[in-house]
């Protein structure tokens, strides 16, 4: 079965299969100082850039900025859920995520 | 690759939505099918309709776009009876009630709760008063903005409400204009107080003075490419040319038609007119519009009257918005009444509209500052009309901190929100009325709360601008606010420079007038505050903003965004009512 993803509303949101699944303002917890130097990294996403599939996994494109250092960058691999029998499956965002490219990369 | 907005909107777009809103109204909410929602929902906002955020399935806000924000005798009240039929939620707003019409920032009504099965009975009842929706949202041309009192002011240069209404006529329902890149704003200003804030428009027309064929005639320059949104904020672009009332028409046509062609249609995040004139220039936009787009010579630029603009200009006297009791120029006055972030229950709306018609012509026209003018008032009626009761709340003459204050929808309904914005902009505004003085001489202080960067509130053009953002505290993540400084239009335009950021929403108050409290104290003179931001650098402007909590009690610090609605008593997201069928009965999910 094929998924509709896509982000809408400037990024605002991930639509999965015409549902809104995640959402902008969340503050996600980033591992491994990737992001920044903070770690972990409280990082609040104000805007998905794109979204796509990796296997199973839903992966988003989004720019948010560090609660603690101020720092704003891209994140270009962010697991936020995945696809388990056709069905969405959200990562909670207070979950330590340590599956992340590193900034910048494209 | 083309987005898939540009696919849906290639497929079905413009006046044909309207059936099909019709038909999903008829048959019902549940009719649109499952896996068309995002198409649909996209498509809607060009008929003004636009899905309410997540939890709130199923209902809508609406916008209605005056052009100029011009509502004729009987056009309020219908929107106040549309209200008060179709407005109304599955819970209370603790400041507002429920059932209310809000005034925007681009002079525009809006509408929450809205079902679409009752969207064909409001669009019946707005025709019949000859209001609409079209293009209230979406990707073409916006609500048309101007001054709020053209054609009665004794400002004023040439006639703005003529040509915001034959653009509204020329450019609503236009075929050939009607799918854009992206959203299209226009402003026109026909005053020397620049009070239609043409600067953060994708296209302003400002009145100017032109010598042609040695006789001196006006009309207005052109200035392309202005917006706020984003963390790019713009001022709009001067292209060098000057057009006469009945050339703007054609002018405008082309620009907008330029932006249809060449706007970024890959990439909505760039798809702004305001990127298209710094990736071209001022002179290539000139260039292309010239051989393009229009079918005679462009003018060169007239003579302007921004030196004379004092609208939101910052100093410590002169006028900042219409509040206020004002002399037209045919002998009747114009009263601006204040209306706290432009919400209005429709109790007093309703009361609102009697005052209007009684003491006035009923005409009420809506300002960028969120408040309302009843024009037309006759010299013998003022002192009737001030002693209303309604008066006490919705001022000719308010407090500094109640007059200054703009929010934007925030976490209430909007799905970009980071934080809960009218109601704490409320709490703030009453907190800083009961505890802060203002300086001598200083009787406008602007305090604009934006939930995010999209700056629906025009954040970067107050005296203090507030943004949402989130912070920890107590190792929590609470609602925060970036604090911006010295913002504001007039000759000199100058967006606020954030200079503080992340303080936790409840801090804010107290920042403020500790920050009042430090200009007080150090400002020389009279200077005025933005002066005062102006001779200072980031730093130093840190410095005097000291967060503190104090009494100021903050309900909203938690992630609001993570309710259905912020202030139900079950606020969670499982407990949603939403979807709910027209009769607000909740539609089970069963995925
Ligand atoms: C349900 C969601 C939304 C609500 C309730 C909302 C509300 C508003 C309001 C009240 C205004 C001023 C009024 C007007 O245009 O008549 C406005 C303007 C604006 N909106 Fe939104 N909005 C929403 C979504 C968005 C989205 C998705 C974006 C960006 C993609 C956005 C960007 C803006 C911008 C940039 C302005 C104008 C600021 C300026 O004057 O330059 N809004 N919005
Ligand atoms: S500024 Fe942001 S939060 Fe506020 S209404 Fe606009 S899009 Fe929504
Ligand atoms: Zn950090």
């Amino acid at each position: 079965m094929s998924i509709a993803l896509r982000t809408l509303d400037d990024g605002a949101w991930i639509s999965v299969n015409n549902s809104r699944q995640v959402s902008v303002s969340d503050v996600w917890t980033l591992s491994r100082g990737v992001f920044c130097d903070c770690k972990p990294a409280y990082v609040l996403l104000e805007a998905f850039l794109d979204v796509r599939v990796d296997g199973p996994t839903v992966v988003a494109e989004a720019v948010g900025q560090c609660l603690e250092c101020g720092v704003r960058e891209t994140i270009t691999y962010l697991p936020v859920g995945r696809i388990v029998d056709g069905t969405f499956e959200p990562v909670d965002p207070e979950t330590v995520q340590s599956v992340l490219e590193p900034a910048g990369k494209h | 690759m083309a987005s898939d907005v540009e696919k849906w909107k290639d497929e079905l777009y413009g006046t044909e939505i309207r059936a099909e809103i019709e038909r999903f109204a008829e048959a019902g909410w549940e009719a649109i099918p499952d896996d068309e929602h995002d198409a649909w929902f996209e498509r809607f906002k060009w008929y003004g309709l636009y899905h309410q955020r997540a939890g709130q399935e199923s209902y809508f806000m609406m916008r209605i776009g005056p052009p100029g924000g011009v509502l004729e005798p009987g056009q309020f009240r219908q929107l106040v009876e549309i209200a008060d039929d179709f407005s109304r939620g599955p819970a209370e707003n603790p400041e507002f009630g429920n059932g209310w019409i809000d005034v925007t920032t681009r002079q525009a009504i809006q509408l929450h709760w809205i079902r679409l099965e009752d969207v064909p009975e409001i669009f019946d009842r707005l025709e019949a008063v000859g209001l609409s929706t079209v293009q209230a949202c979406g990707d073409s041309w916006r609500n048309i903005v101007g001054c709020p009192v053209a054609g009665k002011d004794k400002h004023e240069h040439v006639d703005a409400d003529t040509l915001a209404t034959e653009l509204h006529d020329t450019f609503k329902r236009n075929e050939t204009y009607s799918n854009l890149p992206r959203k299209w704003k226009v402003s026109v200003t026909g005053c020397d107080e620049g009070c239609g804030q043409g600067d953060i428009n994708d296209l302003a027309f400002e009145p100017a003075e032109k010598e042609i064929d040695g006789e001196s005639v006006t009309g207005y320059n052109v200035r392309v490419g202005g917006g706020l949104s984003r963390n790019e904020p713009r001022l709009a672009r001067d292209i060098d040319v000057f057009v006469t009332q009945e050339q703007a028409i054609e002018v405008a046509g082309g620009i907008s038609g330029l932006f249809r062609d060449h706007g970024d249609r890959e990439n909505r995040y760039n798809a702004r007119m305001k990127f298209l004139v710094d990736e071209w220039g001022p002179e290539a936009i000139r260039e292309t519009l010239q051989a393009d787009y229009v079918d005679f010579e462009l003018e060169t630029a007239g003579e302007d009257l921004r030196d004379s603009y004092s609208y939101n200009a910052g100093e410590a006297d002169g006028k900042h918005d219409h509040v206020g009791v004002h002399e037209q120029d045919d002998g009747n006055y114009y009263v601006g009444l204040n209306v706290l972030v432009g919400r209005i229950g429709v109790d007093d709306a309703y009361e609102l509209a009697d005052a209007a018609a009684t003491y006035g012509s009923g005409e009420v026209r809506l300002t960028q500052r969120q408040n309302i003018v009843f024009t037309d008032v006759p010299a013998e009626n003022l002192d009737d009309l001030r002693g209303e009761a309604v008066l006490d709340d919705y001022s000719p003459d308010p407090h500094p901190f109640q007059r200054g204050s703009i929010a934007c929808t925030g976490t209430e309904f909007c799905s970009l929100s980071i934080v809960e914005t009218k109601n704490r902009q409320v709490r703030f505004g009453r907190w800083l009325t009961d505890n802060v003085s203002l300086p001598e001489g200083v009787e406008n202080f602007h305090i604009h709360l934006s939930g995010c960067t999209a700056s629906c509130a025009q954040p970067q053009i107050a005296d203090v601008s507030l943004r949402g953002m989130k912070t920890r505290k107590n190792g929590e993540p609470v609602e925060a606010l970036d604090i911006g400084l010295g913002g504001g239009l007039g000759a000199e335009p100058q967006f606020a420079s954030w200079v503080a950021e992340r303080i936790p929403a409840d801090e804010v108050p107290g920042a403020i007038a500790n920050l009042i409290e430090n200009f007080t104290e150090v400002r020389d003179g009279n200077e005025s505050f933005r002066e005062f931001v102006a001779a200072r650098d980031a730093d130093e402007l840190a410095d005097l903003i000291e967060p503190e909590e104090t009494d100021y009690d903050d309900p909203y610090l938690h992630n609001t965004k993570r309710t259905w609605y912020p202030y139900a008593d079950e606020d969670d997201l499982e407990a949603s009512p939403a979807p709910a069928r027209a009769d607000g009965t909740p539609i089970s999910s069963d995925d």
